[in-house]
């Protein structure tokens, strides 16, 4: 029997849509709605709530970054509705709806453990740290999917550095907020909250792992983790915490959330890594969000770069 | 009861597939449509198994004997959602990736037992013909379409075992699924034939139309 193997297509092939089109006519709707606001309409009555959030919050002065992908950018519509957060909803399409009223100001990141001083920051004064960048990541979900997404942060070492962990600190680890008023995902116990993830200190000092604060030119979208998250881009997304108020330098491996949870399923490391399954399905291809065919999964997604960080280390052991 | 109600019931049982088609149609189906177009599937498989499963109870409980007239109906509508959900499996999910396939099926459990319980309804929706009935004898066929009950028990299975935190909703699906087979065992193990029940027992447990 003759099986066609699908040949690897070009995303710009399938994908018709181009973010920069989408992002201007969201950015000509956000012109419009800010023309309308002058001239007393409220902004509610010309959008609707799930497409546009904080429409006014564009970030200034973002540099473009070699670290960016040229493949093609899911749409905004796709990155903001299908939403992994299970402190709103374990519902990919609800956290969109959910997360709307979230207060993410004023907010302050707690930095402690093994650290010269403990502080409590602002989350404006850590954005303000270094210059926003855009970086272009693929982002790929352990479940098998993944997305193409322009974040905008700079370097989490650009935070460590200032921060001044001590020679103690081995590992970094990353509290989400916990608020069971504002995350109705939190009020069930679906997972041990606080959401904990945590990264190595040499992995948390890679260039490529994000402090982020933005997307698509904006303010981070509730539902996608604002005001600000860690984008680990070579992990599985699940490594990403979003809603940070906690940065703790330890000495010793953090417990994660989900490693906690399931920790034959889930390891620590989490690399994206096509060789080592699931042990309830393959990791060996993904859906890329707006393709009809599978495309190969790419060891550490296509981050080689990081593959020094784990010389020597069985990653079918540390997964 | 009145003769258009089961064409307008046969309909209603499309509804799902129909918004499914209606949402494909107009981009309705969201970042990731095969996902919702086999979560949708296996849905409906789950709940046309569950509704099948209940006629008998609710048929006993309420005295509405005419109920049995829509099991078969509701069984191969099962079927039909469970073949939708196997065919969004091998081609929009593995592309008729045969090796893969195989693959999965002997090495992910979650896809043996629900491949399991798709493969347990295919002789049940073979042999649902009032023609098999008769060949297969009252006895024989009711016993090889108690089949129904292990091919539910591995839909249900099937779902648990591949969530990956939120056990929820396979947990609604047992719960109902466990009533509806507790209610049977506990008529096999309860007081033998009491008048009730000899009762029942003389009412026809499966559809035979005549003429």
């Amino acid at each position: 029997m003759m099986i066609k193997k699908p040949a690897d297509i070009q995303s710009s092939e399938i994908t018709p849509k181009s973010l920069y089109l989408n992002r201007r006519k969201f950015l000509a709707g956000a012109a419009a709605a800010g023309a309308a606001a002058i001239a007393g309409l409220s902004l509610g009555e010309l959008v609707s709530p799930s497409t546009i959030v904080q429409a006014d919050a564009k970030i200034e002065g973002i540099k473009k970054s070699s670290f960016s992908t040229n493949e093609t950018i899911t749409p905004f519509k796709d990155v903001t509705n299908y939403n992994n957060y299970y402190e709103f909803s374990t519902d990919k399409y609800e956290p969109a709806g959910l997360a709307k009223n979230f207060k993410t100001r004023p907010w302050t990141v707690t930095i402690d453990g093994a650290v010269e001083k403990k502080q409590v920051l602002d989350v404006d004064t850590i954005i303000k740290m270094a210059a926003p960048e855009e970086r272009i990541y693929r982002h790929r979900c352990v479940e098998g999917w993944s997305i193409v997404v322009p974040w905008v942060g700079f370097s989490l070492s650009e935070l460590i550095n200032k921060a001044k962990p001590t020679s103690k600190a081995k590992f970094v680890e990353f509290t989400t907020i916990e608020d069971p008023k504002q995350m109705p995902g939190q009020r069930g116990r679906v997972l041990d909250w606080p959401y904990v993830e945590g990264l190595r200190m040499d992995e948390a000092m890679h260039p490529l792992a994000l402090l982020c604060f933005g997307m698509y030119g904006d303010a981070l979208p509730n539902q996608d983790g604002a005001p600000l998250r860690i984008v680990v881009p070579w992990k599985y997304g699940f490594k990403s915490g979003k809603a940070i108020v906690r940065i703790r330098f330890a000495d010793s491996q953090p417990q994660t959330t989900w490693a906690e949870m399931s920790p034959r399923e889930y390891g620590f490391y989490a690399n994206v890594n096509p060789n080592v399954d699931h042990p309830r399905w393959s990791q060996a291809k993904e859906r890329r969000l707006g393709e009809f065919l599978k495309r190969p999964t790419l060891m550490f997604n296509g981050y080689d770069q990081v593959a020094s960080l784990y010389t020597g280390m069985d990653l079918k052991k540390n997964f | 009861m009145i003769r258009w109600f089961k064409p307008v019931v046969f309909l209603a049982c499309l509804i799902p597939l129909a918004l499914l088609g209606w949402k494909a149609y107009s981009g309705a189906l969201g970042a990731n449509p095969i996902e919702v177009i086999t979560h949708a599937t296996g849905d409906w498989t789950l709940r046309f198994l569950l509704i099948t499963l209940a006629i008998t109870p609710i048929r006993r409980l309420t005295g509405k004997l005419w109920l049995i007239r829509y099991r078969r109906m509701f069984g191969l509508f099962a079927f039909f959602y469970a073949t939708l959900h196997f065919l969004t499996y091998i081609w929009l999910d593995k592309f008729f990736d045969v090796h893969e396939m195989l693959h999965d099926i002997a090495k992910r459990r979650f896809i043996t037992v629900g491949f399991a319980g798709f493969v347990l309804l295919i002789p049940l929706a073979l042999t649902s013909t009032k023609g098999w009935i008769l060949r297969l004898g009252g006895k024989r066929w009711q016993a090889l379409h108690r089949l129904i009950y292990f091919s539910a028990i591995a839909g249900v299975i099937h779902y648990w075992w591949l969530v990956k935190a939120d056990i929820h909703k396979p947990l609604e699906y047992g719960a109902i699924l466990a009533v509806l087979l507790g209610y049977r065992i506990a008529g096999w193990a309860g007081p033998k034939l009491s008048a009730n029940k000899a009762k029942s027992l003389r009412e026809p447990r499966f559809e035979v139309r005549q003429g």
